[in-house]
């Protein structure tokens, strides 16, 4: 007997969750599983829809990112779904995430400073990032911790003012008040700050948020906002940054770190608790989907292998966002490309070696494969014919945008996801 | 004689730090130039084997013979540069009985140890090699890293009294009187070591005598003193994997062929390759056929490489010399031996002595008898004493287990630095400063980053091969910055940036070759962390001014622009797709 649902939804990260929420929310009957543990963590945790337009050699960010998805072209998923979904996606993110992400008050992008030291444009933020936005002209300090090498706060500090923002920037690079071990991931300090213990050897019953405050006291100077590494809890981050700042006087915020992120893991807690909420089902953890039945052109079930045994997953509809060749969404070998789940066609070039540019930082076409979708977002075969009737695609699994170069990954997903879910509860 | 006969080195590879080491060991008062880094031409660029001799035993015996010396005289003098893999000459079945018989035959004339294994013998040691192997003759290969073999002869040549000068191009020789007397040296831009002077100048360095060991530039250099030296580029690719498939250097036991090796080097192994002459030692084409035929070829041998992901290729250059007339068109048939080329002699030019052909193998063996020909020529009464003086950081094989104990490290991180580092362990680890991995693929400490920096400045690549950061899965995609990140503050940010720029397109160039599967993957990973989480790719840093007032400042602060959404986000969920504009939804 195949476990059923209304709607499935492969893929746990953003386009995913997306799908899945907007299913469950006009009352549809979800599951949502996903293979290992998702991606979603790995990611700064900010929600772009759009900083560049495509091929946007030399221009600056857009400010307003909303009214620049009508200058795409006709083939960009923002095209397909259309500036209004792409808003109406983001509403429904931005129900679910309440005070804890801010942004929705302006049309116009944020630039955060990143762990690089750039600044980046994206239309939302977590709340703990709010205080260090380049726009704002107070007086920052940045802090680094000594074992932390992902974050050199001198190296932040300097780039910021070198990208011309209208703040003085200063840096401050602390011990951090418990010695975790010289290779630590961020979490253990995240961990530590959430646990709060007391600080040892200090003499008194110092905690480690006092400790920290106090190591970052003597080098605050004229400084009104203070930027961290984002390690400030997972549990707890509000309370952590509401001490640090009465202790230290100034406002205190986060800068998105790559993987492990603990931004990332923080919305992908508060985002698989909303589809709980809602109702949907999740697995995740379980394994790949494998193989699937169809006949009369429409999917009947998938399989997921769960330790060599498969189990058949059967739905009405169903909805693929297993991401991108970097997610394993799209897989490929030395002879071409493919979606390895439906065998969706996706178009690249024959030549190997026109996937890739010689630059770095070249319009590299490996970052646009993907399944090509139809106006209702299904995979499109190579002749322009839906692969399946009852088979949608959400976020990086669908081709044709340079997602990294144009700062669009989670607006895509969210979008594409919303859109993707509700047509399928509605067809389901 | 009151001062010291003076000589200039042209070439910053093996055999040009060979020599620089011999000659100032000599006591010669020893100039060596570089235009790149340390092993910037061929010697940065092979795939570390250490020839046993066996690849020769049968067409070339008198470089078999040198090799097995040379082999057994490194593994003394720079024991932390060698891993002794040993070797396999694996026979298929399409391969002829008659040359296997040959190989054996050729082993034993030169000395060189052999024992024949029945496939299953063979197998046992490697079990990765194909069932339909016939069987193999186990000979003593091993792998070398030669960036490290450089950088230690390069240590001890500054230790004798050389002046090491890297990214420092000779743009013109010296020639008066009918002898060469100097060389014009353009220094390269730059910040830390690299830059002796001034930024860019151009130093004219007198000497008694030049070598020129530039390897495939040879001709080019010689041609600044309007002298013929034909030397013939032949270019090679390998293909690195990300693991070891093997833990034994794998050759094919045929006459001659591409891709019919596979040599295990750190937590790589390293496919091999092709021989092809081409015009330009500087640019000549890199195909995708050659990185196919690697893996193709070899999963014939190893049947996994098939399936198995690869990291990178890169080419090089063999700097093939044959003296003139003798007519080969196939560069697979000019031989491996090396060429001493007095200018006096050769072209009636004094001053300069050219040295070209040879291999790794044998660099140590080359710079013996080039210098022995320059104290020869100078009267200089003193032996090479390279074959028995340890290079730097080989005399203590008992630190490397100290370390464990003595940094505190988690082993497998102190076993490996400890191994790079050989007896400098202490020295660079022995630090009060914390020490966190800044390379994770590779395990690769601060104290090391730093102790690199401190002698390569801002080129982060020289880093990069005196450590190995950044050569792992990920290619320097998670620690690119980091490294950059240690350049600061004692180089300003925006030289740290330079530097990252300039490491992550190098890291960026080889992979294009393996860009499919898990390695296409990871590079979309990179690309998004380079680019989507950090703006590397449209950073405003440098650009022109943003406009910063129009964007968002954030919610307590007016908005910049826009009438906007609701402050708390709520208010306007649409449940029911009315805002939606119709085309998708």
């Amino acid at each position: 007997m195949a476990i059923d649902s209304d709607v499935l939804v492969i893929g746990g990260g953003i386009a995913g969750l997306s799908a899945a929420l907007s299913a469950a929310r006009t009352g549809a009957d979800v599951r949502l599983v996903s293979e290992a543990e998702t991606t979603l963590h790995h990611a700064s945790g900010l929600l772009d829809v759009l900083g560049y337009p495509p091929n946007a050699d030399g221009d600056g960010p857009v400010v307003d990112p909303f009214d620049a998805i009508g200058d795409l072209p006709d083939s960009h998923p923002y095209a397909i779904v259309g500036a209004g979904t792409v808003r109406d996606g983001l509403a429904m993110i931005d129900d679910v995430l309440g005070e804890t992400y801010h942004g929705s008050h302006t049309d116009a992008n944020a630039l955060v400073p990143t762990h690089g030291g750039t600044v980046k444009p994206t239309a939302r933020y977590p709340a703990g990032v709010t205080a260090g936005l380049a726009s704002d002209d107070r007086d920052i300090l940045l802090v680094g911790f000594e074992r932390l090498t992902g974050f050199d706060a001198g190296v932040a500090a300097d780039h910021l003012e070198a990208a011309g923002i209208p703040a003085e920037t200063s840096a401050a690079t602390v011990e951090f008040p418990i010695v975790v071990r010289d290779d630590a991931k961020v979490t253990r300090y995240a961990h530590l700050l959430d646990e709060n213990p007391t600080v040892d050897g200090a003499g008194s019953d110092r905690r480690v948020r006092a400790a920290l405050a106090d190591a970052v006291e003597p080098s605050v100077g004229e400084a009104e906002r203070i930027g961290f590494p984002a390690v400030l809890g997972v549990d707890h981050p509000a309370a952590i940054r509401d001490e640090l700042e009465d202790r230290l006087g100034a406002a205190v915020f986060e800068i998105p770190m790559g993987p492990p992120s603990v931004l990332g893991g923080r919305l992908e807690d508060r985002l698989y608790a909303a589809l709980d909420d809602a109702g949907g089902q999740i697995e995740s953890g379980g394994g790949p989907i494998v193989d699937f039945d169809a006949e009369g052109g429409m999917i009947s079930a998938v399989y997921m292998d769960r330790s060599g045994s498969q189990i058949p997953y059967a739905a009405e509809q169903y909805v693929l966002a297993t991401g991108d060749v970097a997610g394993g969404g799209i897989d490929s070998d030395r002879d071409g490309v493919t979606e390895p789940i439906f065998g969706c066609h996706v178009p690249h070039p024959d030549d190997r070696y026109e996937w890739f540019e010689g630059e770095a930082f070249g319009e590299h076409a490996f970052a646009e494969f993907g399944v090509v979708v139809d106006d209702a977002l299904r995979p499109m075969d190579e002749g322009g014919t839906p692969e399946f009737a009852n088979l949608r695609a959400a976020g990086a699994v669908i081709g044709g945008y340079d997602y990294p170069a144009e700062k669009s990954a989670s607006g895509v997903s969210i979008a594409t996801g919303y859109a993707a879910g509700r047509r399928a509860a509605r067809e389901g | 004689m009151t001062t010291s006969p003076s000589v200039l080195v042209i070439g910053g590879g093996s055999t040009g730090v060979g020599i620089a080491r011999d000659a100032a060991m000599r006591g010669f008062d020893v100039t060596l130039v570089e235009k790149g880094n340390l092993t910037h031409g061929t010697t940065g660029r092979m795939h570390g084997l250490l020839h046993s001799g066996g690849r020769y035993a049968v067409s070339d015996q008198a470089s078999a013979r040198e090799c097995i010396e040379e082999n057994m005289i490194l593994r003394d003098i720079a024991t932390h540069c060698v891993e002794d893999t040993g070797g396999l000459f694996v026979k298929r079945p399409e391969d002829t009985e008659e040359y296997y018989q040959e190989k054996l035959d050729g082993l034993r004339e030169c000395s060189i140890p052999a024992t024949e294994l029945a496939a299953e013998e063979a197998r046992r040691k490697e079990p990765f090699l194909a069932r339909d192997i016939d069987k193999a003759i186990e000979v003593p290969d091993a792998a070398i890293d030669p960036f490290r073999l450089c950088v230690a002869n390069a240590i001890s040549a500054a230790n004798h009294g050389a002046r090491i000068e890297t990214f420092s191009e000779v743009t013109d020789l010296l020639v008066e009187d009918g002898e060469i007397v100097g060389a014009e040296v353009t220094h390269e831009s730059g910040e830390g070591n690299r830059v002796h002077g001034v930024e860019g100048s151009v130093e004219e360095i007198r000497v008694d005598h030049i070598v020129n060991a530039a390897g495939a530039w040879t001709g080019e250099i010689a041609a600044m003193a309007d002298i013929d030296v034909e030397v013939r580029p032949s270019k090679g690719v390998m293909t690195i994997m990300n693991v070891r498939q093997v833990d034994t250097v794998i050759n094919r036991c045929q006459p001659k062929g591409d891709a019919d090796i596979v040599v295990p080097h750190e937590t790589t192994a390293i496919l091999g390759t092709t021989d092809e002459e081409v015009g330009d030692p500087e640019d000549y084409p890199e195909e995708e056929w050659e990185v196919d035929l690697m893996i193709e070829e070899l999963a014939r041998l190893v049947p996994i490489l098939e399936d198995a992901r690869t990291i990178r290729s890169f080419w090089g250059v063999r700097p093939l010399y044959e003296p003139p007339d003798t007519g080969t068109d196939d560069p697979t048939d000019i031989t491996r031996e090396f060429f001493l080329l007095d200018h006096d002699e050769r072209d009636a030019l004094p001053g300069m002595t050219t040295i070209v052909g040879g291999k790794l193998t044998t660099y140590r063996l080359m710079a013996e008898q080039l210098v022995d020909h320059l104290a020869e020529k100078f009267d200089v009464d003193t032996t090479c004493r390279t074959a028995e003086e340890p290079l730097p950081g080989s005399e203590d094989e008992g630190v490397i287990d100290d370390a464990m104990d003595d940094f505190g490290l988690r082993s497998p991180i102190a076993k490996r630095s400890a191994e790079r580092l050989g007896s400098r362990t202490q020295e660079v680890l022995d630090t009060n400063e914390p020490n966190p991995v800044v390379c994770g693929c590779e395990a690769v400490t601060r104290a090391e980053v730093n102790d690199a920096i401190e002698q390569s400045g801002t080129d982060l690549n020289a880093v990069r091969i005196r450590t190995r950061a950044g050569m792992g899965n990920c290619q320097g995609g998670f620690c690119s910055h980091r490294l950059a990140n240690e350049l600061h503050p004692d180089f300003d940010e925006g030289r740290a940036r330079a530097a990252l720029d300039e490491l992550y397109q190098e890291r960026w160039k080889g992979q294009r070759h393996a860009l499919w599967g898990r390695q296409l993957s990871q590079a979309m990973i990179t690309y998004t962390m380079h680019a989507l989480t950090m703006n590397r790719d449209r950073d405003p840093a440098g650009g022109g001014a943003l406009d910063f007032g129009a964007f968002d400042s954030g919610p307590s602060n007016t908005p910049a622009t826009g009438d906007g959404q609701p402050a708390d986000g709520t208010a306007d969920v649409a449940t029911d797709g009315g805002r939606g504009d119709g085309r998708g939804d």
